[in-house]
């Protein structure tokens, strides 16, 4: 069996980081990114970076600190709202921003990881999204074309993987992550725990080892919330 | 009196129906999961991955591999599903969820809708609301009914950037209910407590008939 199992962050990111390169970051919020990844990348200082990601981080953490190295050129997200900086950096026009609804995102990555050109879809119809885009009417509606999408480079994050590559995700943190693994030229895994092949339910693998090349066991997991909200226990 | 957000998010949990799914916005529309009726089921999708979402957990159980799109951390019930960003916008775009709630910048009198952006001043997306209003079956508003400025916000054409073309079903403000139909013309079916027609006229760009 080929060695998919990688020391550390850095060890799995050996010889694969290029400046100007494309990487695909799964995560929705601070939710299910990979945070030890991020770290190593921001630690190669690689620059002019195009970063594929629902979202930014926040100023501090995730993405947010590849923004503040300046190593990001261009971003491909569908919400930015809670990185300040990230809009200080755009209105200033040191930061390209794409916008994509955040279907068409995950579609585009999912029809790019299956070796789909493109597809058409009732999503931004009308709207400056469909502007300079093929349009086509289908039944009456009208739809426009989105290219798929792939990445020289995919981050994920599982909460459970094997030797083989297989990975679980939990919960909320699955987003993004299982499209974004099959989108990548080169798809590196960081995961909680490193399980024993043939430990995992092999009915309920979410991502089949196939796609992922790397895998590693994050050193560290600060797992933030971003909003935490709570109600107090009803008291009896 | 005008209605509160509260009031406004009771108003709008009038909408639901028994055994629809159900995909509210951040802001008030968050506060409609306050509002389903008692015995009504109405699951709750959550297009970060989730269906089912249960409510805040108690202080201390926050799982920060659990949130809802609005990042905040929720619980799970025994009917819950989790699935990936694709799949949920396939529910979404392939007309499976019943009703969406959404905030708004603007909404015109064509049923366009505006609430992502403004040029040269807030940039943070569309999120999933493109998809939302595209897809899902019926896209009811909720808003302020004036700007901080008192500018209106029920416009003839919306000057911002467009979310969609020919969404907005039902638009409700603090001032009033608005069957927006989806451009076939706005008609005011209710109004707050105290509120007048003549006063919704003067605070309202969009032509509207009334049917009170």
């Amino acid at each position: 069996m080929v060695d998919k199992v990688c020391n550390d962050a850095a060890d799995a990111l050996a010889g694969v980081l290029k400046d100007g390169m494309t990487i695909m970051a799964g995560g929705f919020g601070l939710c299910g990114i990979a945070e030890n990844l991020i770290a190593a990348i921001r630690e190669a200082g690689v620059k002019d970076l195009t970063v594929v990601s629902n979202n930014c981080g926040v100023d501090d953490f995730g993405l947010g600190i590849l923004l503040a190295g300046g190593q990001i050129r261009k971003m491909i997200s569908s919400y930015v709202g809670e990185n300040k900086l990230f809009e200080k950096l755009y209105l200033s026009g040191e930061l390209e921003l794409e916008f994509n609804p955040q279907g068409t995102l995950a579609e585009r990555i999912r029809a790019g990881g299956a070796g789909i050109p493109a597809f058409f879809t009732k999503t931004g119809v009308g709207t400056l999204v469909a502007e300079g885009k093929e349009v086509r009417d289908f039944d009456g509606e009208t739809y426009v074309m989105e290219r798929g999408l792939t990445a020289d480079l995919s981050i994920v994050k599982a909460w459970k993987g094997d030797a083989e590559g297989n990975l679980v995700y939990r919960k909320t943190a699955r987003n993004f992550n299982p499209m974004m693994a099959t989108a990548g030229r080169v798809t590196i895994a960081e995961v909680e725990e490193l399980v024993e092949v043939g430990s995992l339910d092999k009915d309920a693998i979410h991502t089949p080892g196939i796609y992922v090349d790397r895998l590693v066991r994050g050193a560290v997991y600060e797992k933030r919330i971003e909003r935490e909200t709570t109600r107090p226990k009803e008291v009896a | 009196m005008a209605w509160s957000r509260e009031d406004l998010a009771a108003r709008a949990a009038e909408e639901l129906r028994d055994g629809f799914y159900v995909n509210l916005g951040i802001g008030i529309p968050t506060l409609v999961a306050n509002y389903i009726p008692d015995g009504m089921d109405v699951t709750l999708q959550s297009e970060n991955g989730m269906l089912g979402m249960g409510p805040f957990p108690y202080e201390g159980e926050a799982d920060p591999d659990l949130i809802n799109a609005g990042k905040q951390t929720i619980t799970e019930l025994p009917s819950s599903s989790y699935f990936n960003s694709a799949d949920s916008f396939a529910m979404i775009r392939g007309g499976h969820i019943n009703l969406s709630i959404l905030g708004a910048m603007q909404v015109a009198e064509n049923g366009d809708l505006a609430n992502w952006m403004v040029p040269g001043k807030m940039v943070k997306g569309m999120g999933g609301a493109m998809d939302l209003v595209a897809g899902v079956k019926r896209v009811v508003i909720v808003m302020e009914h004036n700007e901080k400025s008192g500018a209106p916000k029920l416009v003839k054409q919306c000057s911002l950037p467009l979310t969609g073309a020919k969404v907005v079903d039902l638009l409700i403000t603090d001032l009033g209910v608005f069957e927006v139909n989806r451009g076939a013309g706005v008609v005011l079916t209710a109004m707050a407590p105290g509120v007048t027609v003549e006063e919704i006229k003067a605070k309202t760009e969009a032509a509207f008939t009334v049917r009170l």
